[in-house]
C-alpha cells in the first residue's frame, strides 16, 4: 500500500509508538496514508483504537517476523 | 514532589483492608470494560493515555484531591508517562503500578486459612485474575493444589518455613490460567498427580489422581473424590475432614461451567449429580475452599475465599435449582464469554504446546470466567 510517510516504532515500548504517530499525523494532510512499523504487542489494540476515537481510519494491518505494519489514513 | 510507586502487593493489601484507592487506568476501553481492578473500596476512571499526550489539563478537575491516585495501564510505560504528567502539573500523591496489570495478574497473596495437625492450610489468592490455589503443610511436609504457572510464591513460601513439597495436584484440566503443578513438581523433586479422564491429550508424565487414593502430608489427611461436572476429571479433596476443596465445580456465589472443553451438554448431568447428590450427602460442617473467585466481594477476612457447606446450600443460587431441565438451561445457555485464549490455555496445559514466558502472560490476561454466573 502506497503511504506518503513512514514511521519506524521498532523497538519501542508503550506509548512512544502512539506518541510519534500522533507526532507523525501532524505532518501529513488529511486523506494522505502514514504506515507505521512496530514491534510492542500492545500497539495494536491501542492503535486502533487510538485511530477510532481521533476519527481517523484504519486501512489495513499485517504480521511478518513479529512486526506489526498498519496503515492508517488520515482523518 | 515526585511520582511513587505501588506495587501489586499494596494495591492488595488495600483492597483486602478497605482502604481508599483512586484508580486511573489509561488502558483502552475495550481493555478496561474487559478486566479492571475492582474493590470495594476502589474507585476508578477509565481515559486512555493516548488522549493525554498532549497534556493532562481535561482531566485534573475529575481527579480527587484528598486520595491516593494510582495510575495503571497493561505493563507500565504509559502509566509512568501520564503519572509524570500529572505530578508535572502540580497533582499530589500520585502513584504508579510497576508492570501494571500484568504484574497485578499475577501477584499472589498467601492467606493462612487454618491451623492443622502439625501444620498449616493456606490459601494463595491470586486477586487480580480470581484464582485459588492452595498449600497443605505438616511437619516439614506440603503439598500444593491447583498451582499457577509462577511457581516461585510457592517455592520461596515452602523455603522460608523449611517445607519439602512431595506432591502437587490439579484439581482438573485448566482452561482459565496455566498451571504450574507440573513444573512445581518436576523442580521440587515432588510427584504431579492429575485426574486421568482429564488427560486423555497430556503430553508429559503424571500420575493418576483417583479417588479412594489417600494422601498424607506430615499428619494430615487429604483425600480425593470424584466430583465431574466442570471437566470429565474433576476431582475434589476433603482435607482431614473440615475441608472440601471443590476445584472449578463449586464457588461461594456462583457454580462451575461445564462448557469449557466444549462438552456442555454432555457433562451437565454429571455436574448436576456432583453438586445435588455428591457433595448433599457430605457433611454440611465442611469448610469449602473453592479454585476461583469472580467477585471481590467473596473476599472475607484478610482476603480469604470461605464459606461453609450447608450455608451455600441455603444461600447459592447455583445449588437450589429444584428442576433439572432448568439447571441443564442454566449452564448451557446464556453463558458469559470464554476465559481468554482458553483453547490454548488448555494445550499448554496438556504440554502440546510451549508457549513462551511473555505469551503465556499475555494468554492469561483478564479474569477467569469459570463460573456460571
Amino acid at each position: 500500500m502506497d503511504a506518503q510517510k513512514t514511521l519506524d516504532a521498532k523497538g519501542l515500548a508503550c506509548p512512544m509508538p502512539i506518541v510519534k504517530t500522533k507526532k507523525a499525523m501532524k505532518e501529513i494532510e488529511t486523506g494522505e496514508i502514514l504506515e507505521i512499523q512496530a514491534t510492542d504487542k500492545g500497539a495494536k489494540s491501542d492503535l486502533t483504537a487510538w485511530a477510532k476515537s481521533g476519527g481517523h481510519e484504519l486501512l489495513k494491518t499485517e504480521e511478518e517476523d513479529d512486526v506489526f505494519y498498519f496503515w492508517i489514513k488520515k482523518g | 514532589m515526585s511520582l511513587n510507586k505501588m506495587h501489586a502487593s499494596e494495591v492488595a493489601a488495600k483492597i483486602i483492608n478497605k482502604n481508599d484507592l483512586f484508580i486511573l487506568d489509561v488502558r483502552n476501553e475495550d481493555a478496561y470494560a474487559d478486566w479492571k481492578i475492582d474493590g470495594e473500596s476502589v474507585t476508578s476512571m477509565n481515559v486512555p493515555y493516548f488522549d493525554l499526550i498532549d497534556g493532562v489539563e481535561d482531566i485534573l478537575e475529575k481527579l480527587p484531591k484528598d486520595k491516593e491516585i494510582l495510575v495503571v495501564c497493561a505493563k507500565e510505560g504509559s502509566s509512568i508517562f501520564v503519572g509524570e504528567e500529572l505530578v508535572e502539573a502540580g497533582v499530589q500523591n500520585v502513584s504508579y503500578l510497576p508492570g501494571g496489570m500484568k504484574a497485578w495478574s499475577e501477584y499472589l497473596e498467601p492467606v493462612k486459612v487454618s491451623d492443622l495437625p502439625g501444620g498449616a492450610l493456606y490459601q494463595f489468592v491470586r486477586i487480580g485474575k480470581g484464582c485459588l490455589s492452595y498449600m497443605v503443610e505438616s511437619n516439614g511436609e506440603a503439598a500444593v493444589i491447583d498451582a499457577n504457572r509462577m511457581i516461585e510464591n510457592y517455592t520461596s513460601f515452602a523455603e522460608n518455613k523449611g517445607l519439602t513439597i512431595k506432591a502437587t495436584f490439579d484439581t482438573h484440566l485448566h482452561a482459565d490460567h496455566i498451571s504450574g503443578g507440573k513444573d512445581l513438581a518436576d523442580q521440587m523433586g515432588g510427584t504431579y498427580y492429575l485426574p486421568e479422564e482429564d488427560a486423555g491429550e497430556v503430553t508429559f508424565d503424571y500420575t493418576p489422581l483417583k479417588e479412594g487414593d489417600v494422601f498424607s502430608i506430615g499428619d494430615v489427611k487429604l483425600e480425593p473424590v470424584y466430583s465431574p461436572g466442570h471437566t470429565i476429571g474433576s476431582t475434589s479433596f476433603i482435607i482431614q475432614d473440615q475441608f472440601l476443596l471443590t476445584g472449578d465445580i463449586l464457588f461461594v456465589q456462583s457454580i462451575g461451567r461445564p462448557d469449557l472443553a466444549g462438552k456442555a451438554e454432555d457433562w451437565v448431568t454429571d455436574l448436576r449429580t456432583t453438586l445435588y447428590d455428591r457433595y448433599k450427602e457430605m457433611a454440611g460442617e465442611l469448610t469449602v475452599l473453592p479454585a476461583h473467585f469472580s467477585k471481590v466481594e467473596e473476599l472475607g477476612e484478610n482476603g480469604l475465599v470461605s464459606a461453609q457447606l450447608n450455608e451455600l446450600y441455603r444461600v447459592n443460587d447455583g445449588l437450589n435449582v429444584e428442576k433439572e431441565e432448568d439447571f441443564r438451561k442454566m449452564v448451557t445457555e446464556n453463558l458469559p464469554p470464554q476465559p481468554n485464549a482458553y483453547q490454548e490455555i488448555r494445550e499448554t496445559n496438556m504440554g502440546k504446546i510451549s508457549p513462551d514466558e511473555e505469551t503465556q502472560r499475555e494468554m492469561e490476561v483478564g479474569p477467569n470466567r469459570c463460573a456460571v454466573n
